[in-house]
């Protein structure tokens, strides 16, 4: 089995997809029209660019862009966790907990894959060390931005049982245990579905890509398990940093609970 | 001896003042003037500036959990997060003799111990409230409306019970709108309104 490579003629095919969407939005008028016709133009500028940038690194091969490539990843992190949460914890340290913790355990895993399981030569062959960075920092994200959403919403609502425990000498792990591990489980929660789901419910985006490039479904196979167990060490470690991390910003060294650090409820336009 | 010097809670004037053994400390005033706040800040639930200690021992210097384990603020809504009261109280044989104790004083039957929280009124859990911040003996008692939710009847069991833990040695203060309660019990009296100085020892910082 070869790989055929696809051409622009195919792609100017597929896009007339796109006209279907158009046309259900106009038929039944949604006012998508434009919302569709700007987030497909943004999805094949972004990838082109992506294509672009990726061609440029593997072809160079050199470490110094393969680690611009992954700081720019870091910052879209940044930006991508804080834009998710409803109340945010203010301060530089919030942002260090929102965007460290994915990325320390991304880091972490995909180092521990090209290293150990993979193998590659050299460990930080851009082929393999940006895609599966990608893919662990993607994760590790959602896991996070799930975890704190879920704390800062749960530290709001149930403040009276954290001061009344708090007030009868709890130190605060422990009269904010219950949020905590609500929003541990939470933020685990997403991997632990895709794990049980994967292969039944649909193929992963992965596993699909390996086999359309010409991989044999069982070499597929086993590139995407390994992955998915990468995706579950990152996400947990990532979620377990953050929910710490996210207990300590709402409290202060006197236990006490200091829901003054959450920014305001963000209206919904 | 519970000792405040300089307490800023926030647009009052400095609190200063002592309260000793055995006695008790009425904090008046009308809504919004500050009263569960100089309660909370002495528990160290907030942050404020001001000198806080109870027999010498600087609240800055003992840990957080050791000094709300020696000085108690019960608030005035009664929370429970357990299923059932049992659940919420500490364990131990001799928590549980005190515990039987004060139930007792406080007419609660003991079959409410395992019964669902949820089925309990909102009476039966404050004076549950009351005995879960007493269970363990903290030096200093700060009673954030300890009768708001009872009967006549009920609130006079709970008012025995403070003059209880005042023969048997405990600083007490109480943040009330019931005069009758507090003229009965207090031996001081803090008046907090803006922009009035508290009654006794105030100073400016």
């Amino acid at each position: 089995m070869t790989y055929l490579p696809l051409e622009l003629p195919g792609l100017a095919l597929a896009s007339a997809l796109l006209v279907v969407s158009g046309a259900i939005s106009v038929a039944f008028r949604l006012g998508l029209e434009k919302s569709i016709s700007m987030a497909a133009l943004r999805m094949v500028i972004q990838l082109a660019i992506v294509a672009l940038v990726l061609k440029f690194i593997f072809e160079v091969d050199a470490p110094v862009w393969t680690g611009l490539f992954a700081i720019a990843m870091l910052a879209a992190v940044a930006y991508e966790v804080t834009s998710r949460q409803d109340r945010r914890i203010r301060g530089w340290q919030a942002f260090l907990v929102g965007a460290g913790a994915p990325f320390v355990a991304g880091l972490a895993a995909t180092l521990f894959a090209t290293m150990a399981v993979i193998g590659n030569e050299p460990w930080y062959a851009p082929r393999y060390l940006l895609p599966i960075l990608g893919m662990m920092l993607g994760n590790a994200l959602s896991g996070v931005a799930l975890v704190l959403d879920t704390i800062t919403e749960g530290a709001a609502r149930e403040r009276a049982v954290i001061e009344t425990r708090l007030a009868l000498g709890e130190p605060r792990f422990e009269a904010m245990g219950g949020v905590l591990g609500r929003g541990l489980k939470t933020g685990l929660m997403p991997i632990l579905t895709a794990m049980a789901a994967t292969g039944i419910v649909s193929l992963p985006g992965m596993m699909t890509g390996q086999i359309l490039a010409g991989v044999s479904p069982v070499q597929a196979a086993k590139y995407q398990v390994m992955i998915l167990f990468l995706i579950s060490g990152a996400t947990a470690l990532a979620v377990l940093m953050a929910g710490l991390g996210a207990i300590l910003l709402l409290s202060d060294d006197r236990h006490r609970l200091r829901l003054e650090r959450l920014t305001a409820p963000r209206t919904t336009a | 001896m519970l000792r405040v010097e300089n307490l800023k809670i926030g647009s009052l004037p400095p609190l200063s003042f002592e309260v000793a053994g055995a006695e008790c400390l009425a904090v008046e005033g009308p809504s919004g003037a500050g009263k569960s706040r100089l309660l909370r800040a002495i528990a160290d639930l907030d942050p404020v500036r001001g000198h806080i200690s109870v027999d010498g021992a600087s609240q800055r210097e003992m840990p957080a959990a050791s000094w709300r384990r020696l000085v108690r603020y019960a608030a005035a809504e009664p929370v429970w997060w357990t299923d059932t009261v049992r659940q919420g109280l500490p364990g131990g044989p001799a928590g549980a003799a005190r515990i039987q104790r004060m139930m007792a004083a406080l007419n609660l039957d003991p079959r409410l111990l395992d019964a669902p929280l949820a089925l309990l009124s909102t009476g039966e859990r404050q004076r549950f409230a009351l005995i879960r911040a007493l269970v363990d003996e903290p030096r200093v008692l700060l009673l954030d409306e300890p009768t708001a939710a009872l009967d006549p009847a009920n609130a006079a069991l709970v008012e025995e019970m403070i003059r209880y833990q005042l023969l048997a040695g405990k600083s007490v203060l109480i943040a009330s709108h019931d005069r009758g309660l507090l003229a009965r019990l207090a031996h001081q009296r803090l008046q907090l309104a803006r922009p009035v100085l508290p009654a006794r020892g105030g100073r400016a910082a």
